[in-house]
């Protein structure tokens, strides 16, 4: 049997979650040795062309070039991965989505004439067919070996789109939220980071997005009982995942 | 020496009983300050008892204080339950090899010391009676439940006060545990232990610690704790739940809740009795290693109820309305009890603080009308 070829892709993105696939250092050679890496530059600079069988996609849609270069990697690859919080909800630089863009290219740049950007940092799957979304700011180890475990297998992934608490409860940790008052949005966001601000004491900040069917409105309610003002409620929301339907539609009401 | 069950004594402290315990070769489970909260760990000494601390409690609301300094056990539940221990959130049921020739599976149960769990409330041991008819019905047992059920003795804790969020004198499960325990202690408001023995395991404790009679006025002083709990509860579950909740499907009530309802899944995690699970199969990148775990899991979540086409609880008003009828109405049908003890967990562990049993109260005050 052949190996499948994987490529990995960049755009807008800190590049932390192709890091996440090095950092998976004792299991790095097993991965080498079930699938043939045909382009992952940040692994290596040996080139091979498509087509794919997976392309793993980093980062958002920022510029004109990348909505042209999404549409000639979805050609070549049979199944197209998104990993993280840039390429499933735009990444924390969809910010720009609530602003006016011209307005900062021209206070920030002599010449922002040579600036080529679009108004919205968009998600991959806003302009091509995606296959499966990894979410998380950056993904987590886990769940990306758990993705080409099961590609490899054929079978599903299994990465639950269950809250934060889920994970939470499960580790035995106590809620931050009900035993400390710490604003939190484990309610309203996806499991999957191994409750990782929780069981430092720490409220979630949402790395991984928004739940399966998520109620941000019944949170917010909660959150201004805490003490937070609305502009607070509304920069809560407003992070990595800041550009995710639901999270962005919760923030502009708090505006 | 205490040589029947049903006998009442007096002790000045816990510490002789856990020590006792840890000398027969119990694993001690008890209450300990952890995360700013009461959570149920192993236990060295009576040193390692929360002592002096209470709590307060409301709807999504649970914060420590300081109490009197002398007392064991002004707390009451908090944030953890007993089947953290007895039917643990992830659990290996098997694994697998793949061989030249085929495969072989290998079952697997984890370990389980002989284990005390020390201070459960009446609330909580009428929460895994009702766990034992869920993983141990006649037709059909769970063998990793059974096996540490059999091994676990349980020195109940008679609570001395309620939190706002208590109701189980409504559910007829406390605050006075008086069965299902092997040792009861009641910390009396002079000071010392009232211990009661409710087993010959109990018994077997008991012997060998140098344990004073209670005197009838002993023993009505210990009764006296519970009422004075039982007088400090403000919330009731409604008399007739289990019908009115079967008969108002429709209500309007349902959507309502589920405006506010975050579908987080906490009140099921936190639950004494909630038992769901899903399993999950693993496998290593080469396809040779393969294991099956046991996961607790949600009515709350999606995939709860995926079947062939999709899932049929799409809407939170769904979720919600199948965990509170299953819990309080047709938990009767499949277990011949309620699935609530009254403990008020899912009250103050719910993030926004939605409270059952202001919801069954709102159906039960405005039900709809039946058709005749």
């Amino acid at each position: 049997m052949t190996k499948p070829k994987l490529a990995v892709w960049k755009f807008s993105s800190c590049d932390g979650c192709q890091l996440t696939l090095l950092d998976c250092e004792d299991e790095l050679l097993d991965i080498a040795g079930a699938i043939d890496i045909a382009h992952f530059l940040e692994a290596t600079s040996e080139i091979k062309g498509g087509p794919y069988d997976i392309s793993l996609v980093e980062g958002s849609i920022t510029t004109p070039h990348d909505r042209e270069r999404i549409q000639e990697i979805r050609k070549n690859s049979k199944v197209l991965i998104t990993i993280g919080a840039c390429a499933t909800a735009g990444g924390i630089q969809s910010l720009r989505n609530f602003a006016d863009v011209e307005a900062f290219t021209s206070a920030v740049y002599a010449h922002p004439e040579y600036i080529s950007t679009l108004a919205k940092s968009d998600a991959i799957a806003d302009h091509v067919q995606v296959d499966f979304e990894l979410r998380g700011c950056p993904v987590s180890k886990h769940q990306l070996l758990e993705l080409i475990t099961a590609t490899l297998a054929g079978r599903i992934p299994r990465v639950p789109k269950v809250s934060q608490c889920v994970e939470c409860k499960l580790s035995g940790t106590v809620c931050v939220m009900v035993a400390h008052g710490t604003p939190c949005l484990g309610p309203v966001t996806q499991a999957g980071c191994g409750n990782l601000c929780p069981s430092h004491g720490r409220g979630c900040y949402g790395c991984f997005g928004p739940k399966e069917n998520p109620n941000p409105p019944a949170l917010s309610a909660h959150l201004a009982d805490l003490g937070m003002a609305p502009k607070q409620v509304r920069d809560f929301y407003r992070s990595f995942n800041a550009g995710a339907p639901a999270f962005a539609e919760e923030s502009k009401s708090h505006e | 020496m205490p040589d029947a069950k049903g006998a009442s004594f007096l002790l000045d402290s816990p510490g002789p009983l856990v020590d006792a315990l840890r000398r027969q070769g119990w694993r001690v489970i008890g209450p300990k300050l952890g995360q700013g909260a009461i959570v149920y760990e192993e236990i060295e000494s009576a040193a390692d008892l929360p002592r002096g601390l209470t709590d307060e409690q409301e709807g999504g609301h649970y914060r420590l204080r300081e109490g009197d300094p002398d007392r064991w056990f002004d707390y009451v539940v908090g944030p953890q339950n007993w089947k953290k221990w007895l039917f643990p959130a992830r659990q290996k049921l098997w694994s697998a090899e793949r061989s030249k020739d085929g495969f072989s599976v290998e079952s697997h149960e984890d370990e389980w010391p002989k284990t005390a769990i020390f201070g459960a409330r009446a609330c909580e041991i009428a929460a895994i009676e009702v766990q034992d008819r869920v993983f141990d019905n006649g037709d059909f047992a769970d063998s990793g439940y059974t096996k540490r059920r059999a091994g676990m003795l349980i020195v109940a804790v008679q609570c001395a006060r309620s939190a706002a969020t208590c109701f189980c004198a409504s559910m007829n499960t406390g605050p006075r545990a008086e069965a299902g325990f092997d040792v009861a202690l009641t910390e009396l408001e002079t000071g010392g232990f009232l211990v009661e023995c409710g087993s010959d395991a109990g018994a077997a404790v008991l012997d060998g610690l140098e344990l004073a009679d209670a005197s009838a006025a002993q023993q009505q002083a210990g009764e006296a704790v519970s009422h004075k709990a039982a007088a400090e509860q403000t919330r009731t579950m409604p008399a007739n739940v289990e019908s009115v909740l079967r008969d108002n499907l429709d209500h309007p009530r349902w959507e309502e809740v589920a405006e506010r309802c975050l579908s987080c899944a906490n009140c099921t995690l936190a639950c004494p009795t909630c038992f769901c699970s899903d399993v999950e199969e693993v496998n290593d990148l080469s396809g040779d290693h393969a294991e099956r775990w046991r996961v607790w899991d949600s009515c709350f979540s999606l995939d709860f109820s995926y079947i062939h086409g999709g899932a049929v609880r799409r809407s939170t008003l769904s979720r919600y309305r199948q965990w509170m009828t299953h819990k309080l109405s047709s938990w009767h049908d499949q277990f011949g009890t309620s699935g609530c003890v009254g403990c008020g967990r899912c009250i103050a562990w719910c993030p926004v603080g939605i409270d059952i049993t202001e919801e069954a109260g709102a159906i039960a005050a405005e039900p709809l009308a039946q058709e005749v």
